[in-house]
């Protein structure tokens, strides 16, 4: 669970979480906006199902994957949130698309 | 095909990533007319330490610190300069030839360099203990880059765990910005005190020691810190709900919502490992160096490495390494443009100060074996979900080094690619083999270092000679 400081500055950008809206800031990442939506976890492991959510914030751990506007597997700790995005937390195997 | 983002295909010098030793480069050979291109894989410079430097929405700037502050002047500097920065730039392959393939708005292009500087930076070390994967559970830096960029602290009941330097700046700025702090686990072994005893008197001397006993008694002033933790798990089904811990030979238990964990960085070794750059273990720092000469040249003619990619030394020393390998480009490339270039020896000067100390620091926040070591169930590999139990197994089986156990396990094989486990999976096999973590090895990385799209690497720019040479008939 994360809060924003009271008096910290940037506009709102409005994003869908797993289709429901909410106002993210300018200047967060898919990651920081999913943390503070109160989102307890993005994906869900393909090797067994665990769910997890980001944990080292800077593109190394890979456990932020999330899909962002139908592509997979982008790192949402380095994806600005932007206008009108659509972000989904993952379940299991990518399937593979024609 | 649309046109490629970055305006040419070939630089001077090439420099990999915008951190304090990126940046202060950049600032060097751009000011002495090289051309020079810094691609950066995140939206704004600064790398970790000056993240959101040029836009963080913290508006008191006491909440950061001078510190942090300072970076704003390096970014001003490096853009005088004349380098050309491009941000939201992920390097995936750097060749022997000095190409450098970037990812760059969806698309991919290869740049040729004359030379290339790589200031990657460091990572968190691995913290291996039960429980690490489960939502709740981060790491301290990256409470602090959701501090940094987004202005958010942890709320409901918080635990910092672990040991370094990074554990109680952020600690006071959660403090500073009105957050709160349930409890601190030091994880420091006792016996550490002792062992870095012989490295104080260069620390004593060190700006370090001021600033840190600062901040360890503005941070016990208002929270309960537990020292001489020894085992560490963090609790939970879906989420964690709460720290175990042992202390002093008790077994106690707090509720936490979030657990961040930190002890010590690492060189981030993906990028100069796939690029053949010749490494050693450092035993005080456990972990991997790539093997330099003063000018932070490495094993491969024409690249270089600068920052904390080249060893553990802090933003101070990071910079005066970014600045030394730049000036060893000019003098490569343009002996005339010698004289734009900062004194060398002065350089060597300010390094040595900036790395005062840093010994004393590195026995001191050594690490104990049990938080390298893992045991039982506890995941190592996050990606794969492979237990130490599983590749202690594998390796009484006869497992001779990290490939082998890759080949086996999937261990290192996941998109992380052995970031988080590598250290710990080297580490496991020299305990349980009575080896050197040097005679061990890491795990042969190749490029891509870091995942892309196979759409981008089929619509890169090719020749006919390429084509020929892979389609039939």
């Amino acid at each position: 669970m994360f809060k924003r400081l009271p008096d910290t500055q940037g506009a709102a950008v409005a994003v869908t979480i797993d289709g429901e809206p909410f106002n993210a800031r300018e200047g967060d990442s898919v990651a920081a906006a999913l943390l503070a939506a109160g989102r307890s976890y993005c994906r869900e492991t393909p090797v067994t199902g665990a769910k997890r959510a980001p944990y080292c914030m800077m593109g190394v751990c890979f456990d932020c994957l999330v899909t962002v506007d139908g592509i997979g597997n982008r790192q949402g700790c380095l994806t600005r949130v932007e206008d009108g995005m659509r972000i989904e937390t993952q379940h299991g195997k990518r399937e593979a698309r024609a | 095909m649309t046109a490629m983002p970055l305006p040419k295909d070939h630089y001077d010098v090439v420099i990999i990533g915008a951190g304090p030793a990126g940046l202060a480069a950049a600032a060097v050979a751009g000011k002495a007319g090289l051309s020079t291109l810094v691609l950066d894989e995140n939206a704004q410079p600064g790398g970790q330490i000056f993240r959101a430097i040029t836009s963080t929405p913290v508006q008191r700037r006491d909440i950061l610190g001078d510190d942090y502050w300072r970076g704003e002047n390096l970014v001003a500097e490096t853009r005088a300069g004349g380098a050309v920065i491009v941000q939201g730039a992920t390097v995936w392959s750097l060749d022997r030839d000095l190409q450098i393939a970037v990812s760059l708005l969806g698309q991919s292009q290869i740049v040729k360099a004359r030379r290339v500087i790589i200031a990657t930076g460091a990572l968190e070390r691995p913290f291996p203990i039960p429980g690490w994967t489960l939502p709740g559970v981060m790491t301290v830096g990256a409470g602090q880059t959701l501090l940094k960029s987004s202005g958010l602290v942890p709320d409901g009941k918080v635990v910092l765990a672990g040991t370094g330097p990074l554990l109680w700046l952020y600690a006071a700025q959660v403090l500073r910005a009105g957050g709160a702090i349930d409890a601190i686990l030091d994880t420091t072994p006792r016996g550490n005190y002792w062992r870095a005893l012989p490295y104080a008197l260069p620390f004593l001397m060190s700006p370090y020691r001021a600033k840190g006993l600062a901040l360890m008694r503005e941070v016990k002033r208002k929270v309960r810190v537990v020292s001489n933790v020894t085992s560490l798990a963090a609790l939970g089904g879906d989420k964690l709900d709460a720290v175990a811990f042992s202390a002093g030979g008790a077994e106690q238990k707090i509720a936490a919502d979030t657990l961040l964990l930190h002890q010590g960085v690492v060189p981030n070794v993906n990028l100069a490992n796939a690029a053949g750059v010749a490494h050693r273990w450092d035993e005080r720092q456990l972990c991997w160096v790539p093997v330099l000469d003063a000018d932070g040249n490495t094993s491969v003619p024409g690249i270089a490495i600068a920052g904390d990619g080249a060893g553990i030394g802090g933003a101070l020393a990071a910079a005066e390494r970014g600045r030394i390998a730049a000036v060893a480009a000019v003098e490569a490339l343009a002996p005339g443009k010698k004289s734009l270039t900062p004194d060398r020896s002065e350089l060597s000067n300010t390094l040595r100060r900036a790395e005062l100390g840093r010994a004393f620091l590195d026995v001191l926040f050594q690490p104990a074996q049990q938080f390298r070591l893992p045991e039982g169930d506890t995941i190592v590999c996050r990606c794969e979900e492979v237990s130490a139990a599983r590749i202690k197994e594998t390796i009484a089986l006869g497992t001779e080094g990290p490939n082998q156990l890759k080949a086996f396990l999937r261990c290192g094989m996941g998109p992380c690619q052995g970031r988080l486990c590598g250290l710990t999976v080297t580490e496991m096999i020299a305990q349980a083999r009575g080896m050197s973590p040097d005679a061990v090895g890491y795990y042969r990385l190749r490029p891509p270092v870091k995942p892309i799209a196979l759409k981008e690497l089929a619509s890169m720019p090719h020749s006919e000679q390429d084509e020929k040479a892979v389609v039939r008939g």
